[in-house]
């Protein structure tokens, strides 16, 4: 049976047919046909963003929250141009996207016509995969394995561009069951000769060490679950990069913290001294490695990831195993048990004795004292206050960033969303969006400094209008402070334009739009303050007035290895050297 | 390097081939890629190339399987054994690519380009050229008083020494196809 529908009616009833609930987009001239269509239905809730930017930054906090794929709706021209900052974002961090763009009609493609884009052009280096259709019979097609491409192997963003003249046209609309067969089918299986080499070492390693990204979040629930398995099981301590918290829980015993530039001592020095890292689902990202020829000296490296091109990047594997963590996970537990369940006791007591000690050093301590709070306590009293929630957290870069992923604990997977790959400033603001609308009933907090705030701050209009109670956690220094902190460090103190002199009043802006506003400036106040930030039902701008010139640590700094980092106290100067200033 | 004493390398199932360190020996690799032959297939491809900083030798593309509508692209390349295999790892991520071939690795294969040159002269110069041309079985498959376009195939190095030799005989126009390859046997 097959049924004639028009290109938008099917744009409509191929997302149906995926299970989207939720379509973030704007309007425009080339796609008003699909949102005539969107009208005239009830199961898929359409929400106006008040950016495109900020549509797609909202669809990747509910991919992120969800595990399912996020989907956009823009114009062409200028809306596809102002996706494609939120397309790089969920290109570098993995994150499933379908973008769906409108098109000036075929027969004007090329002629520079009013609101015309190269889009496919534009967006080729920043999806996983894009498609103009130029054809109303092989749109509903598309879309289907446009859902497929973003959900199989190495989750990414996808886009498809359609002319409106497609939109405009009939042909026989094609079911998922009936959608072609993609020849894309990456391999999920690990091969099982890496994974017995990778249980060998497991038996043997005197100082092992998980090293976690967030390929584990990404893989699925199944995923976390068997590697809570794996560690408790094993005893190995685990650490995690910021795209993988909350996949081990921060309460768990053998939990070390974030690794990398801002990471905890413990973490990084765990990573220095290992004689076996197991990679998984992590791809030895420049703010995780530091200086590349004294990256973790002494040890066996295996790699689990799903990408082969993640495999000998940047460092070089001795175990490689390609494949789905999940399915990769659930093979080498299966075959360390078959080999009876050996680890190397003696060797790993010593390990963690040794770990103590490092935990010891107390990386993350810092002082609350006088009439400023310090954004370090404003995150741990935050913590305090919500940690029993069913809570979900988003954050700007900067910073304020860093704080977090140090401060507040991580127990399940699909709670933290935040632009790790590109540090896109503006991302947390609309992802709480998108968060809040596949979690209506959550605690929804975006962790922010004012300056990142500011650069999506219209999509309050959103979350007004969508009576979305996301709280804006801001911690305002009235600087770009994590800018300052390197021009403090590398640029002799000369602050060149990293401080916000035209502030606006948050409260009142809140005010502006609809929303509540709080002011807390006093460390006395702070924890009345946050709990009438969560008491009150309704979306809250929370102005933190924190310590201005508050630095972030402990840090390594660029062109320095791991087990040479700089702790709160420390002397500061001269800490980096003329080689890894030119790093960023 | 592994103080846990483990074999070195993957298995033969394995894409990678593990050296001990990062060479950085530059190495010139033939690699045909099978595409599908739909709109842009070409620019992921170039676009892959550029974005990451890779080298392009040359690089030759045409539809080989009319039914199917697969496209085969050879390129030739070079870089360090960890660039290549760079390359043809992240050749494998672009979603129309079915197969990554290294022509240079997977044994003995042949490579062949063809080329069009133009020879401008008159008189010993003329004869000369006819000559060379005949030697390295070029054809000439345009000729005046005064001018020849031969064609040549062969292996790139065959056509630069061609050139080479034609150069002070008169040669104004080269048009070359880049390489086109194949692995030897079955």
């Amino acid at each position: 049976m097959t049924r004639q529908m028009t290109g938008a009616k099917m744009v409509v009833q191929a997302l149906k047919d995926q299970g989207v609930d939720v379509v973030f987009g704007y309007p425009g001239g080339a796609v008003l046909p699909i949102y005539d269509e969107i009208f005239q239905q009830n199961d898929i809730r359409h929400v106006l963003v008040r950016h495109e930017q900020g549509a797609v930054h909202a669809a990747e906090g509910y991919a992120r929250s969800t595990g399912k794929p996020g989907v956009v709706l823009v114009t062409s021209g200028p809306g596809a141009t102002n996706a494609v900052t939120g397309l790089t974002d969920a290109l570098m961090d993995s994150i499933p996207l379908v973008v769906l763009t409108g098109q000036v009609p075929t027969f004007m493609i090329g002629t520079d016509a009013f609101q015309e884009a190269d889009t496919v052009g534009i967006t080729r280096p920043c999806t996983k995969h894009n498609w103009l259709v130029s054809d109303t019979k092989h749109l509903s097609d598309t879309i289907h394995q446009a859902f497929h491409v973003a959900t199989s192997g190495r989750p990414g963003p996808v886009l498809i561009d359609i002319p409106k003249d497609v939109q405009f046209a009939s042909a026989d609309y094609v079911t998922p069951q009936k959608a072609r067969t993609h020849h894309y089918q990456p391999q999920v299986k690990g091969d099982i000769e890496g994974i017995t080499d990778l249980v060998a070492a497991i038996e043997k390693a005197k100082r092992p060490v998980f090293y976690t990204g967030g390929g584990v979040i990404n893989s699925g629930p199944a995923a976390s679950q068997l590697l809570r398995e794996l560690v408790e099981a094993t005893g190995i301590p685990i650490t995690s990069t910021l795209m993988g918290l909350g996949a081990y829980p921060a309460s768990g015993k053998h939990w070390l913290g974030m690794l990398g530039m801002h990471g905890l001592y413990e973490a990084n020095m765990a990573m220095h001294g290992c004689d076996l890292m197991i990679n998984i689902g992590a791809r030895f990202d420049d703010r995780i490695t530091g200086r590349l020829d004294a990256f973790s000296p002494d040890s066996t490296k295996a790699h689990i990831d799903i990408d082969p091109s993640s495999i000998n990047k940047v460092i070089k594997t001795d175990i490689p195993i390609v494949g789905d963590i999940a399915h990769v996970l659930e093979d080498v537990l299966k075959v360390w048990k078959s080999r009876g369940r050996k680890v190397n006791g003696e060797g790993l007591a010593k390990w963690r004795a040794r770990i103590d000690e490092w935990r010891k050093v107390d990386c993350l301590k810092f002082k609350q004292q006088g009439k400023t709070i310090k954004p370090q306590y404003a995150l741990h009293r935050l913590e305090e206050l919500t940690k029993g929630h069913d809570r979900y957290i988003c954050t700007e870069v900067g910073q304020h960033q860093m704080w977090a992923a140090q401060y507040l604990g991580f127990e399940d997977p699909n709670r933290w969303m935040t632009s790790g790959g590109l540090g896109t400033m503006g991302y947390g603001f609309p992802a709480s969006i998108g968060v809040q609308m596949a979690h209506p009933e959550a605690l929804v907090i975006n962790v922010a400094g004012e300056a990142s705030w500011l650069m999506n701050m219209q999509e309050m209009g959103t979350a007004v209008q969508y009576r979305l109670p996301v709280k804006q956690f801001i911690l305002n220094n009235e600087r770009l402070g994590m800018v300052r902190q390197w021009q403090e460090l590398l640029h002799g103190e000369r602050y060149s334009s990293s401080w916000s002199e035209a502030l606006p009043d948050f409260v009142k802006l809140a005010e502006a739009f609809g929303a509540k506003g709080i002011l807390c400036k006093d460390p006395a106040d702070l924890d009345d303050a946050i709990m009438e930030m969560l008491d009150h039902d309704g979306p809250v701008i929370f102005d933190c007035l924190v310590e201005k010139h508050e630095n972030c640590f402990p840090m390594i700094p660029s062109g320095e290895p791991h087990n040479k980092m700089l702790l709160g106290e420390a002397s500061t100067k001269d800490a980096i050297k003329e080689g890894g200033a030119v790093l960023v | 390097m592994s103080p846990l004493k483990i074999k070195k390398g993957s298995s033969k199932h394995s894409a990678y081939n593990l050296r001990p360190q990062f060479s950085d020996v530059q190495e010139t690799h033939t690699l045909a890629v099978i595409v599908d032959n739909e709109p842009g297939v070409l620019a992921r491809v170039i676009g892959l190339f550029s974005g990451r900083g890779y080298n392009i030798d040359s690089l030759t593309v045409a539809e080989v399987d009319h039914t199917g509508h697969t496209s085969r692209i050879t390129i030739v390349t070079t870089g360090t054994p960890q660039v290549i295999e760079q390359i043809k790892a992240q050749l494998g991520r672009i979603v129309p690519v079915h197969e990554v071939h290294d022509l240079t690795v997977e044994g003995a294969s042949v490579e062949r380009e063809l080329a069009l040159l133009k020879v401008e002269g008159e008189g010993d110069k003329r004869v000369e050229a006819l000559r060379l041309a005949d030697i390295f079985r070029a054809n000439a498959v345009d000729s005046t008083h005064s001018s020849f376009v031969f064609e040549i195939t062969g292996a790139p190095e065959k056509i630069d020494a061609f050139a080479e030799l034609m150069r002070p005989l008169g040669l104004v126009e080269m048009a070359r196809t880049g390489v086109a390859a194949m692995s030897r046997g079955l």
